[in-house]
């Protein structure tokens, strides 16, 4: 008979705990992400804060059921996005709610920028053009925005905006056309 | 102004590359795309604006990340529960009170009237036995009265019958 090492099954306790820590890893990993992909689309930084709280909340409540069929950045962009969607849905019903809306407006979210451009024309312009598209990004329908701040925000490829939006990439292709498009509108250029 | 020069000198601790804002090379994410709409770089102006678009999202997202934040005095939630359970404690004690108090009353005012009634049907029953005495007085007086006719005047009562019959 020889004589291997026992290999011990593992307990519930280590099992949950190596899942705490993956999460952990993963929140760490992840949570910029989100927070500024929910900034984008919202404009709201408490709001943010709070959606990605609650993403969070929800991802490690269904972690035991995360297959792993998508990437952990994928699974968690689609709770963002349908919490996004169930946050606006609710502000419909509560329309009286509108005038308390925190979001700031296309001035102030322009005026984030990197300080690369050297001279004063240039930052002038790159602010010009940054609330253009704020301006065109606010125009857009729900869908058009989330897939065009994916795709030029997150910078995700198209196959990961289909998992995350549940769209085909077909569709995903024909939402940015359009996003573009208006885009390329707002800032002046040719349709 | 020293707001913008804030948030820009946030931006710019931020790390976030800005080779591409000074020197304008393809960027790699908006490369792929063969369609014409959807690849900007067959338009600078677009493509320069996305650019700079993606950069101000991601400067203002980390400085909105790390600003501090308010501190919520919860006491002063506290203090509003307390007051609040307080005030309705006081209430449903006060509820509590007025309600043994009113079923108090009722129960004395229903008492006062039963006893009312009750006394009124007394004398009630008061006056009609005294009434039916009465009656029976005079009724056996009656008797008595028709009981002492005299047997002697009998006959003369018998021939005053026989004169009415002829």
């Amino acid at each position: 008979m020889a004589a291997g090492t026992a290999v011990k099954p593992m307990t519930a306790e280590t099992a949950d705990e190596i899942a705490a820590q993956e999460f952990v890893r993963v929140v760490e990993a992840h949570r910029p992400q989100i927070f500024r992909f929910l900034l984008a689309s919202t404009r709201d930084m408490d709001l943010s804060e709070t959606l990605t709280q609650e993403c969070f909340l929800k991802a490690h409540r269904n972690w035991r059921h995360f297959r792993g069929d998508s990437s952990a950045m994928t699974w968690l962009m689609r709770i963002a996005i349908n919490l996004q969607k169930d946050h606006w849905r609710n502000r419909r019903m509560q329309f009286w709610r509108h005038a308390r809306t925190n979001a700031v407006d296309l001035d102030e979210a322009s005026e984030w920028l990197p300080s690369g451009e050297r001279t004063v024309e240039q930052q002038m312009l790159a602010r010009e053009r940054v609330k253009q598209v704020w301006k065109a990004v606010e125009g857009l329908s729900e869908r058009q925005r989330t897939v065009f701040l994916l795709r030029y925000v997150e910078e995700q490829e198209l196959s990961e905006i289909a998992q995350a939006t549940g769209l085909s990439e077909g569709t995903v292709k024909a939402h940015l056309s359009r996003a573009v498009g208006k885009v390329r509108t707002e800032l002046g250029g040719k349709r | 102004m020293s707001l913008l020069k804030n948030k820009m000198g946030n931006a710019a601790t931020a790390g976030d590359a800005t080779d591409s804002m000074l020197n304008p090379m393809p960027d790699p994410i908006l490369d792929p795309m063969p369609d014409p709409m959807l690849n900007p770089i067959s338009d600078p102006m677009l493509g320069h604006a996305l650019t700079h678009f993606r950069q101000s999202v991601h400067a203002w997202s980390e400085a909105a990340a790390s600003r501090p934040r308010k501190a919520v005095r919860v006491s002063v939630h506290r203090s509003w529960r307390l007051a609040t359970g307080w005030a309705l404690g006081c209430v449903l004690a006060a509820g509590s009170l007025a309600s043994g108090i009113y079923e108090h009353h009722h129960r004395q005012v229903v008492a006062r009237l039963a006893a009312q009634a009750e006394a009124a049907r007394e004398q009630q029953l008061a006056a009609q036995r005294a009434r039916e005495s009465d009656e029976d007085l005079l009724a056996t007086v009656d008797s008595d009265v028709s009981r002492a006719v005299p047997a002697a005047m009998e006959p003369l009562a018998q021939l005053m019958d026989g004169d009415d019959n002829q």
